[in-house]
């Protein structure tokens, strides 16, 4: 369900579901959810998504909070398609979210798609500092400890192609944990500029496998 | 009768040219609202269709688009135009005539809107981007006549249901309109007839003799498997030789691109060969065209993107490389060889491996005896019909009954109901979800009883999407440098590729460098062992009554009409192994490279033995047994997995089948791929408008998601009805599966052999294997993961 990941000194569990929990210290992380994509879209002009995903995200994000019990919770950025689907986010999604989000440490990270604070309780950051690591939407160069989003790293094992965690010995990259996400290639100039040579991809799926990062 | 205009008599008169009884016919029936003419390849089909509207304009016409022709092809319009253009210029006629297809340059399809001509030569798509336009009444308001050509090939796809929809659109905007539909040879002229129109008379011209038809002989035999020809290299080399011009057909294009590599280095002569199909760029086609049209070429490797076109009056041989999988085509085919209308048609067959022998020899005796297989279509797919909606929309608000009742006037949607007709307008409206989301931002609204676009600059974005073809996504494929286009390839295989390997595309083979801006740039690279790219065209599963012929052939004792090769390789099946009959069902279990093979030799065509895979590979599942994927073809099932398989009995009970059958398609690659393409159809997703992404960096996402939200959310929505219904159409061969069950009843042999087998063998070569997602292949990824990273010294 979960790969073991030794990072900085503490054990992160990569789990096969696209979340990031630290047993030590009882955090839960999911990066890029991406919610109200649809409604984006279909305000935008374009073609009219099964309005769902935003359900089918908190499904999952329920279970896994559910499963690790987690009492601190770090959204890595761009949890919103952008400022405007976090305003018109439905009622009975607004109330799921403030359930989950009750009794939690809960953090907002913004990303380069919701890029402002958003009226749904919790602390709004532009990057968070948890010893050892450092929380920020995006890499930055020359860091350690670094936990990022973004980028929707993606690899193929056995045929199969599915979002995947980044990890190298100074930073780690999550996959977007959202159900209307595309991916990015892990073998692409972004991500390969980025991370070591010796970096792995522990993909998701049905179970968590860790493989060198294709490149 | 209708006269043509005397000037154009006297100047076939002074060529020398006599009309044909059916084309005399056509005139004489120039008042029929409709009719379809059937009639072989060099009998003046195309101009036949053309003579009433020559014969309507006269030598001076007023302005105005008079007549429609709409064909298949963008390359045969510019033909057309071309071929037209010599007896309306030779009778100095002042006739315009012009051809807009894709390839139209934007000016020029400006001008035709404002200014059209009086013929218009176009295609299915080019018609539905016409009638999208606000101003489509105005261009289409005088016009008297539509000409449907190769109207065969249109009728057995999407695009022909398109074409029927667009019909009754252009029908309610000028009611007198009159419609022509030209056809090859087919099973059923009457159930053409109705697909052109309501009320259509049927012309049958003479068919000519019989086709000269037979099998190459080649002084070395076929291989087992695979091949695609190249055996016969030397026979077809010497055909060519002694024709004026020969076509050589193949199945798919890599099978063309690898054969006319291999002709070509094996064409000491220097003979000018060339290569055609449908993923090469326009130019390289074009130029192709043009030289046969020159009489310049002795042989061109080809698919089926030769099947229809221009009647090459010099193309004397065709060769079909490949069994011909279902006969109608193939007869249709030969008629392109046809230079003199009452001459026979010459035509060889070449088995790529020596089962397609008897594949052959089947057709081969099919042809004699005239019997030509057809599979009824059923009624018209409602993606197609949501993405005429939309397009019925951005040309100006309509009524929905209105609509609707023109709709049912077209052939393939004469049986569709009006809640079906409503659920489409309202998915096209408001996405049909049960959720409902999207008031606010809703494609079409109603004011004052009328359906319009919400947002009318929706319009140009929907234009983009429009068109039926559902081509998987390519890339272009360019030089580095200069920049020539040389064609496309899939884009699963252009992220397969490092820089440095090299493949062959239009007979070359080129080097890839790098992918820039979604083209793949490549360098001249001539070397050796080039990869191939796989492109996945039309695949046509053997009809019915070729497997059973087939299988006929199998049961004989010896084999004098066949090859000593061929014969030799079924006795020796018969020995090793045995030989399929039809009151059992023969199963093979045997170890090949590391992995346990089943083979299911059901002979229930490809699509049923398709199924046959899916339901089996579950029962096997649920067994334990760990398959780990499939391959089908039109007589076998080849499956393979971790685990043998001891008792088949129980994977072959028809009632577990049966219950299982709905619940074990969902979720499926199969499924998956009908879904994508529906929903592409129907205007879900858009396509990425030839190799032009959405801005971002994250490519869009697969349409897997969406099948996934859509199966757990809202399990009746539309599209998973018509997903449903297209897979279990080309699936309802699980009455074939039912048929076959039935007749074998307890004799079913499993035979277990210590290798692969000579029957078995050509299957290992299929391509469209179908991986299995379960226990075998997490113990698969388990163990691959652990070598990759025991390799990378990571454990």
């Amino acid at each position: 369900m979960h790969h073991a990941l030794f990072f900085h000194g503490e054990t992160l569990h990569l789990r096969a579901t696209g979340a990031l929990f630290w047993p030590a210290r009882q955090v839960i992380v999911v990066s890029d959810l991406h919610l109200g994509k649809s409604e984006r879209l279909a305000r935008r002009g374009g073609t009219l998504l099964p309005p769902y995903e935003t359900q089918a995200t908190l499904e999952k994000f329920d279970r896994d909070l559910e499963t690790t019990g987690a009492a601190t919770v770090i959204c890595l950025g761009d949890s919103f398609d952008d400022l405007a689907a976090a305003g018109s986010i439905d009622d009975a999604s607004r109330l799921w979210l403030t359930r989950l989000m009750a009794g939690r440490d809960w953090t907002w990270i913004t990303g380069n798609h919701d890029p402002g604070p958003i009226d749904i309780g919790g602390s709004h950051r532009v990057e968070l500092t948890v010893r050892p690591f450092t929380f920020r939407h995006i890499a930055e160069p020359g860091q350690s400890a670094e936990i990022s989003g973004h980028f929707h790293p993606k690899a193929r094992l056995a045929g199969q192609s599915r979002p995947c965690f980044l990890a190298d010995a100074a930073r780690l990259m999550m996959p977007a944990y959202g159900t209307y996400t595309g991916g990015l290639w892990s073998n692409d100039p972004a991500l390969t500029t980025i991370m070591a040579r010796d970096a792995l991809a522990i993909l998701t799926g049905t179970r968590a496998l860790a493989i060198p990062m294709p490149r | 009768m209708t006269s043509l205009p005397p000037a154009l008599s006297d100047w076939f008169a002074a060529k020398g040219w006599t009309l044909h009884l059916h084309q005399l016919d056509m005139l004489a029936r120039a008042a029929d609202p409709a009719t379809l003419l059937v009639a072989p390849t060099g009998g003046g089909k195309t101009l036949a269709g053309f003579l009433p509207t020559l014969a309507e304009l006269g030598p001076n016409p007023p302005p105005g688009l008079h007549t429609l022709y709409i064909s298949p092809l963008k390359a045969l319009t510019a033909d057309i135009r071309r071929n037209l253009g010599t007896p309306i210029e030779g009778a100095a006629l002042k006739i315009r005539v012009e051809d807009r297809t894709g390839d139209t340059s934007y000016s020029q399809r400006r001008r035709q809107r404002a200014d059209p001509p009086h013929i218009l030569l176009t295609t299915p798509e080019s018609l539905a981007l016409l009638l999208s336009y606000e101003d489509a009444p105005r261009v289409f308001a005088g016009l008297q006549r539509v000409i449907i050509d190769e109207i065969h090939a249109l009728a057995e796809s999407k695009r022909g249901d398109q074409l029927v929809l667009q019909l009754a659109r252009l029908q309610s905007l000028t009611p007198s309109l009159r419609r022509i539909g030209l056809s090859a040879t087919v099973e059923s002229p009457p159930a053409l007839a109705r697909f052109l129109s309501p009320q259509t008379t049927i012309l049958q011209a003479d068919p000519g003799p019989d086709p000269d038809i037979s099998m190459l002989d080649t002084d070395a035999p076929p291989p087992w498997s695979g091949g695609g020809g190249r055996y016969a290299i030397p026979a077809i080399l010497n055909e060519v030789t002694r024709h004026k011009t020969t076509l050589i057909f193949h199945n798919t294009r890599a099978q063309a691109e690898l054969f006319f590599h291999d002709l070509w280095l094996a064409n000491t002569d220097d003979l000018p060969i060339g290569i055609h199909h449908g993923s090469l760029s326009r130019e390289q086609r074009s130029r192709v065209e043009q030289a046969m049209t020159a009489g310049a070429l002795r042989a061109v490797v080809c698919t089926g993107s030769l099947d229809l076109g221009l009647d090459w009056g010099d193309v004397d041989l065709v060769i079909q490389v490949g069994a011909p999988k279902n006969v109608k085509r193939l007869v249709q085919r030969i008629g392109r060889a046809n230079h003199r209308y009452n001459a026979p048609s010459k035509a060889l067959l070449v088995p790529a491996n020596r089962f397609e022998v008897v594949e052959c020899q089947a057709a081969l005796d099919a042809v004699r005896d005239h019997t030509l297989d057809g599979e009824p279509r059923g009624p018209g797919p409602r993606d197609v019909l949501c993405q005429h909606i939309l397009a019925t929309a951005c040309a100006g608000p309509f009524d929905a009954d209105q609509l609707y009742a023109e709709v049912i006037t077209a052939g393939p949607y004469g049986v569709l109901t009006k809640p079906e007709f409503d659920a489409c307008l309202d998915f096209v409206a408001t996405g049909g979800y049960a959720l409902k989301a999207y008031d606010r931002w809703q494609r079409l609204k109603q004011t004052g009883g009328k359906w319009h676009l919400r947002d009318p600059r929706a319009a140009a974005l929907i234009r983009q999407n429009l068109g039926t073809i559902i081509d998987i996504e390519t890339l272009k494929v360019r030089l580095r440098g200069h920049g020539a286009p040389l064609g496309e390839v899939e884009e699963s295989f252009a992220a397969s590729l490092t820089p440095g390997d090299t493949f062959l595309i239009g007979g070359q083979i080129v080097r890839y460098e790098a992918l820039r801006e979604m083209t793949v740039e490549v360098s001249r690279n001539p070397g050796r062992d080039p990869k191939v790219a796989v492109f996945s065209g039309t695949r046509f599963a053997t009809s019915t009554l070729l497997a059973d012929r087939i299988l006929a052939i199998l049961q004989q004792e010896s084999w004098p009409d066949l090859p000593a090769h061929t014969a030799g390789w079924l006795d020796l099946q018969r020995q090793v192994s045995r030989l399929p009959d039809p009151h059992s069902l023969l199963l093979e279990s045997f170890p090949h490279d590391g992995r346990e093979h089943l083979v299911v030799y059901g002979f229930a065509g490809r699509n049923a033995q398709q199924t046959l895979g899916l339901l089996l590979t579950k029962q096997m599942e649920s067994q334990g047994l760990a398959p780990l994927g499939f391959v089908a073809t039109d007589y076998a099932t080849l499956i393979w997995g971790l685990d043998p398989v001891t008792n088949a009995a129980p994977l072959f009970d028809l009632t577990t089948l049966k219950d299982g059958l709905e619940t074990w398609l969902s979720g499926n690659a199969v499924m998956k791929r009908t879904f994508r393409s529906t929903a592409l159809i129907s205007g879900l997703i858009e396509r990425s408008h030839q190799g032009r992404r959405k801005s971002g960096r994250q490519a869009t996402f697969s349409s897997d998601i969406l099948y996934d939200t859509l199966r757990r959310y809202d399990p009746d929505h539309l599209l998973l009805q018509i997903t449903r219904e297209e897979a279990l159409r080309g699936l309802i061969d699980f009455s074939r599966i039912e048929a076959l069950i039935h007749r074998v009843g307890a004799n079913i042999n499993l035979v277990r052999l210590p290798r692969v087998t000579p029957l078995a063998a050509p299957l290992f070569f299929e391509p469209g294997r179908i991986p299995v997602q379960g226990e075998g292949r997490d113990r698969l990824a388990s163990s691959e993961a652990r070598n990759l990273m025991e390799a990378a010294g990571l454990t």
